[in-house]
């Protein structure tokens, strides 16, 4: 860098301000304007609003829809994962894009689809009508609609990072008579940790504050199919300004806490690759891989 | 699914067995096809089977009416200066980011994301708190003439809130790998440091700000959540597709809805096409590099 000719100081400074600005602007003010109108009348008016039992049943319904829908997609994402980054295959191009299809998807298209297979009209629609089953319009839909727009985070999160890990260590785990749970507990596990917290925050996020999808398939029924941003868009409709913040400002502060664990979470993958590189190529890491192989 | 298995590099007589030492692959992809398959293949493919059970007209009528088609130049319009806007400001800050060094920069960087993590709909109220006319930023504009929210200014706002980690995000490590001693060249040889950029570091990086862009563009081609508060959803003025098929699906039209989400699933896989490519092809220059 000190060889380099770079920007005049005045340049630099500049560009430094440009930028900052433009990220206190779109990014900042808003964060800053959920929680100042959700304390607009104070603490006691936004505990009110918090105590309320519609937003307690959005709040419990958010928790349930992450609860399922974190776990599915985690099983899948390292299933996926293992097959994808240890194995050559035909196709594996294919899957890959397969499984970001989720990502480009309209929302409202994705909570379309749902309501095109399980809704009164729908494939499915009049069995489930017959057998009293309700999906759409209802909390299975909720969550079938979240497992869909979270469904590649943890994958796409965890197949970069077993490509570039490659296959050394579970190979020589093998070879020492690990079996296959063995050798993804004691070598994989906790080699991906990170970039799995990672995935898992990101995942988390996006099922807790998803909007579009959940709402085509939730029947906005108050205290019943309401998520917490689903509740606040019903507030918000309503004029109840302070309450519709308060109840954003918990949907903010996850936020918040997302970009903290997701930031220590990189600083950690970071460190761990790096380690990694840095290693002599003649023994990459053996001690490590038969360590957990005495160990199993 | 034996033939698919077999490893692709192995040549005929060149046996490594080494490759195939690791258990679990059968059941990993039996479970991710079959996964895939229930949450995404199958639920989309309805979407295609109820399309092809509408007669043309009927299709036709669904999405070329007046409309529909001013929520398509308003969804692509906005989308499109949206993204632009990003490449700009995206560029700005990953250059800031990876090149200079200013108190508070890992907490800058960290907010990049915040877009990511914030819900839509928090991000859609709040930024119409701020720019209605009586808002904090919308107050002093409005004075001017200028209305910020409730008009297609407010979806353009609301869809680059939304689009600006992609940019950062994918150029930011490429800015971080570019290599130093070209530009010591360039430098040594009397280059200026505008024609630097322009001719060293920009072709470098242009890969990665057009898949970025492409990125932030598929993203708010979609977007919903953060626009209906912001748009004023008047129609012919600022209803965005995603909302006609909503309506159309209040309404019971379930076909209607299908016949437009089907016109949005179409572009969002050309897209993620001309995403995959730009990807392999930044791959390529940047192996290229490498090398």
């Amino acid at each position: 860098m000190s060889v380099v000719r770079t920007e005049a100081p005045w340049v630099r400074r500049t560009l430094i301000a440009i930028a900052l600005v433009f990220m206190a602007l779109f990014l900042v003010l808003p964060l800053a304007a959920v929680f100042t109108e959700a304390l607009r009348k104070g603490w006691e008016a936004y505990w009110e609003a918090l105590k309320e039992p519609d937003a307690w049943a959005a709040i419990r319904l958010t928790l349930i829809t992450a609860a399922v829908a974190v776990p599915l997609n985690l099983v899948f994402g390292v299933a996926a994962a293992w097959a994808v980054a240890k194995f050559e295959f035909r196709g594996k191009a294919f899957l890959t894009t397969l499984i970001d299809l989720p990502f480009s998807v309209s929302p409202v298209v994705a909570g379309l689809i749902y309501v095109l297979v399980f809704g009164a009209q729908g494939w499915l629609g009049p069995w489930l009508a017959e057998h009293d089953i309700k999906i759409v319009f209802a909390v299975p839909g909720i969550i079938l609609a979240t497992v869909f727009v979270t469904f590649p985070f943890i994958a796409r999160e965890l197949i970069p990072l077993m490509q570039a890990q490659g296959n050394e260590e579970e190979q020589a785990a093998q070879v020492l008579g690990a079996t296959g749970w063995q050798t993804f507990w004691h070598v994989t596990l906790p080699n991906i940790k990170w970039g799995l917290i990672y995935g898992v925050i990101l995942c988390n996020a996006r099922a807790m504050g998803e909007f579009g999808a959940v709402s085509v398939v939730s029947g906005h029924i108050r205290g019943q199919t309401n998520t917490m941003p689903l509740h606040v868009e019903v507030l918000y409709n309503e004029y109840q300004s302070v309450a519709a913040f308060a109840v954003a400002s918990l949907l903010a502060l996850l936020a918040l806490v997302t970009l903290v664990i997701k930031t220590v979470a990189e600083w950690r993958m970071e460190r761990e690759l790096k380690a990694l590189a840095e290693l002599p190529p003649e023994r990459p890491r053996h001690d490590t891989a038969v360590a957990a192989g005495a160990q199993a | 699914m034996t033939a698919a298995s077999l490893p692709l590099a192995a040549a005929p007589g060149a046996r490594r067995p080494a490759r195939r030492v690791l258990p679990g692959f059968n059941i990993t992809l039996g479970y991710t096809l079959l996964y895939l398959s229930l949450i995404v293949l199958i639920p989309l493919s309805a979407l295609v089977f109820k399309t092809l059970s509408l007669t043309w007209p009927q299709f036709w009528e669904a999405v070329a009416s007046p409309r529909v088609l001013a929520s398509y130049r308003l969804t692509f319009g906005a989308s499109l200066i949206a993204a632009l806007v990003n490449v700009v400001f995206g560029l700005l800050v990953a250059w800031v980011l990876v090149r200079y060094s200013f108190p508070g920069k890992k907490i800058v960087d960290a907010l990049v994301d915040l877009p990511f993590a914030l819900p839509t709909a928090v991000a859609g109220i709040s930024l119409t708190a701020l720019l209605a006319d009586n808002g904090w930023v919308g107050q002093y504009f409005a004075p001017l003439g200028i209305q910020l929210a409730f008009n297609p200014n407010g979806v353009v706002i609301a869809l680059i809130f939304i689009g600006l980690p992609f940019v950062v995000r994918t150029v930011q490590p490429v800015l971080e790998d570019t290599e130093k001693e070209l530009e010591e060249a360039a430098s040594s040889l009397g280059a200026t440091r505008w024609q630097i950029f322009w001719r060293v570091i920009f072709p470098s990086i242009a890969p990665a700000l057009l898949t970025g862009f492409a990125m932030a563009f598929a993203r708010a081609v979609g977007e919903y959540g953060s626009v209906i508060f912001i748009a004023g959803n008047m129609p012919m003025v600022s209803e965005i597709t995603p909302l006609i098929i909503i309506s159309k699906l209040e309404q019971y039209d379930y076909a209607g809805a299908t016949a437009v989400a089907t016109v949005m699933l179409l572009i969002s896989f050309i897209l993620l096409l001309v995403i995959n490519g730009l990807q392999a092809w930044q791959r390529q220059r940047s192996g290229g590099a490498m090398a």
